[in-house]
């Protein structure tokens, strides 16, 4: 057995039927190992955010094989699969998906909040990931009222408070000027080499995928190069 | 993590959710608060109206009293002629004009009490005496006319002052009740300076001669609308001035009542009544329980509680919709949200429970609020009628909020705001994180 945290085979995804029938995705392999960085490249509507999706098991396939650790995904029940996205999985999205009128605080422990955290556990660990991300100052303003940046660390902050190994980041500097997207790469950089989070990031944005361990290119819903970054490399 | 906190982190964001659109919440509220407000009123003039036959039929008593008739002969078809005319039949003592032969139902003789007090199960037969004195008096401040409450030895009265009537074994002289609306024409200050007070009560004989005869005063009755608002006399009165009235009558007449009081034992079961009641039917007497006199009443009234109530409902069901409405809207700008939570590892169970506890909460708050706000109003129109249209109904408060009645109804609206909430929740449970997160 191998030692990726995700192992996907021949993977095949498609949405519609007859005529309007659209194969988003037609049979990737992919292996991603504990710790590292993977950059899913492409074009909009070329499958990466499906592909990513199917890897966060947010949507099953209509073919091929998902392993979690090394257990198919399709033998684990909803309850499992909701707790290994609530403890294992975090997310961060390009539109930050953050309830505008709860305070940053309150978005932070969503995820705890799922997990049936008690009030002050919640509170204590949402402030630690607050501290961590120099937002502990903002915890009780309104999401609404904060710049893209600091929304988007909120939402890191959100993805990380339940300690995942994995964080999907889908397009997370799409909605970001240069500098302060330089600013949310680094703090993914940093977990992923200070905390040996996994990253699993799908952008189309070449500078941010070349930051990566590892880039795997994809059109049309077939991998179509994949490219190991060996100055990155640990 | 504890199940209690896990609950009450449920029902915190449930409740902040539907505080989070306040106008919306507030009107659903609004149309819930209407079904609910109604239901209580409705239910509340149900409690009260029900409670005051009670207590008007504890007025009656005796549990364990049989009022008896002869059981009216069928009325003769006409086209058969006229029946046959039976010289046995009893004329009625007392002070009826004529014969009796106009009342539908024969009288009672000292045979039929025989024959009565035979049936198994009677502890003892009395014979109904109809005395119609003709005026009363107190102290030489006028007379005034005094109506009899015939039946009334037999029931336990509705006090306002003094003591009940004492038995026949009792002897303790003659007796009284007055009704409290006596009081001042008589010249009584208060109930409570007419107790152990003697009124003169007068009476004709059979020959138009007036008598008088004195009596203490042992109590004095609230007003009462079942037992007819007649003053009660005990026994010994009541013979004293039967006596004079059919002082000079004739001989040849035969003495009956109309009406025959009897006893049973109190513990009987309902079959064992009805074996009494069916025995004495056999004989042709008609034999009915204060409860079943009361009975017939009750439904009456309780069938026109039960069309208003289904009224109500009929409006809280109009809310079941506009909390589905609201829910649907509330799902439908949650979208996201609901996807986000989906994807973070809530499980659409609890996702349900989430909504269904919004609704809930909104069924809770319209019945709450409604179910005070009825209170209120409740207290104002009991007042306001207790003291114009229903001033002669004392004792009657029309508005009663029992707290048995009231809990169920906000567990009945609660539970129709929850089914109302079921599909808004289970579309809610079902979305699809991606699609939701997709959604703009």
């Amino acid at each position: 057995m191998d030692t990726s945290v995700l192992a996907v085979r021949n993977l095949s995804k498609s949405y519609g039927r007859g005529t309007a029938r659209f194969d988003a995705l037609k049979g990737v392999s992919l292996q991603i190992q504990a710790g590292e960085s993977l950059a899913i490249v492409g074009k909009s509507g070329s499958g990466k955010s499906t592909l990513m999706h199917l890897l966060a098991l947010l949507d099953t396939p209509d073919g091929g094989v998902l392993l979690v650790k090394g257990t198919d995904a399709s033998e684990l029940s909803v309850k499992q699969v909701s707790r290994l996205r609530n403890e294992d999985f975090g997310f961060v999205f390009q539109q930050f998906f953050l309830t505008p009128n709860a305070t940053v605080l309150e978005n932070v422990v969503l995820p705890l909040k799922i997990a049936g955290v008690g009030a002050r556990e919640r509170k204590a660990r949402g402030m630690a990931v607050l501290e961590k991300l120099e937002l502990a100052d903002k915890a009780k303003n309104k999401a609404i009222n904060l710049s893209g940046g600091q929304k988007q660390r909120v939402v890191i902050a959100r993805a990380l408070v339940n300690n995942p190994t994995v964080i999907f980041a889908d397009e997370p500097t799409g909605n970001l000027d240069t500098v302060t997207g330089r600013l949310v790469e680094d703090i993914l950089f940093s977990l992923n080499k200070e905390h040996g989070i996994t990253l699993v990031i799908v952008t189309h944005d070449v500078e941010l995928a070349a930051r990566c361990d590892r880039r795997m290119f994809i059109r049309d819903g077939r991998e179509v190069q994949s490219l190991q970054n060996s100055e990155n490399s640990p | 993590m504890n199940i209690t906190d896990i609950i009450g982190t449920a029902i915190g964001t449930a409740i902040g959710n539907s505080l989070r659109s306040r106008l919306r919440t507030a009107l659903t509220v609004i149309a819930v608060f209407i079904g609910a407000f109604t239901l209580t009123i409705t239910s509340a003039i149900g409690t009260g109206i029900s409670s005051y036959i009670d207590t008007q039929v504890a007025g009656f008593g005796a549990a364990d009293v049989l009022s008896i008739t002869i059981t009216a002969d069928d009325a003769a078809p006409t086209d058969d002629g006229p029946a046959p005319y039976d010289p046995d039949q009893a004329i009625a003592a007392g002070g009826f004009q004529g014969d009796g032969s106009e009342f539908a139902t024969s009288v009672l003789t000292a045979d039929d009490v025989d024959i009565i007090e035979g049936v198994e199960g009677i502890l003892d037969v009395n014979p109904v005496l109809q005395v119609t004195p003709r005026y009363v008096e107190y102290d030489g401040n006028g007379k005034f006319e005094l109506a009899v409450n015939a039946s009334a030895a037999l029931s336990t009265p509705d006090l306002a002052a003094g003591s009940p009537l004492q038995g026949a074994a009792e002897s303790s002289g003659n007796q009284i009740l007055l009704i409290t609306s006596d009081l001042d024409s008589l010249g009584f200050e208060t109930a409570n300076a007419a107790v152990g007070e003697t009124v003169m009560i007068g009476t004709a004989d059979y020959l138009g001669e007036m008598h008088e005869v004195g009596a203490t005063v042992a109590g004095v009755q609230n007003q009462s609308t079942l037992t007819g608002g007649g003053g009660a006399l005990n026994q010994a009165l009541t013979d004293e001035l039967y006596e004079i009235q059919n002082t000079g009558k004739p001989g040849n007449t035969t003495e009956g009542a109309f009406l025959a009081m009897a006893h049973f034992d109190a513990a009987s079961s309902e079959e064992e009544i009805n074996t009494i009641q069916a025995d004495l039917a056999a004989q042709g007497y008609t034999a009915v329980t204060v409860a079943d006199q009361i009975g017939i009443i009750q439904t009456v009234i309780s069938g026109i509680v039960g069309v208003l109530n289904a009224f109500a409902v009929i409006a809280l069901i109009a809310a079941g919709f506009g909390i589905i409405n609201t829910l649907l809207m509330s799902v439908q700008e949650w979208t996201r949200e609901i996807g986000l939570m989906k994807a973070m590892g809530m499980g659409g169970g609890r996702i349900y429970t989430l909504f269904s506890i919004e609704a809930v909460f909104i069924g809770f708050l319209g019945s709450i609020i409604g179910a005070l706000a009825a209170m209120g109003t409740g207290a104002i129109a009991n007042n306001f009628l207790a003291g114009t249209v229903l001033a002669d109904l004392e004792g009657l408060q029309v508005l009663r909020f029992a707290p048995l009645p009231m809990g169920a109804i906000t567990l009945l609206v609660m539970l129709i705001a929850f089914l109302a909430g079921t599909l808004p929740a289970r579309r809610a449970s079902r979305q699809n994180p991606i699609d939701a997160l997709r959604y703009e």
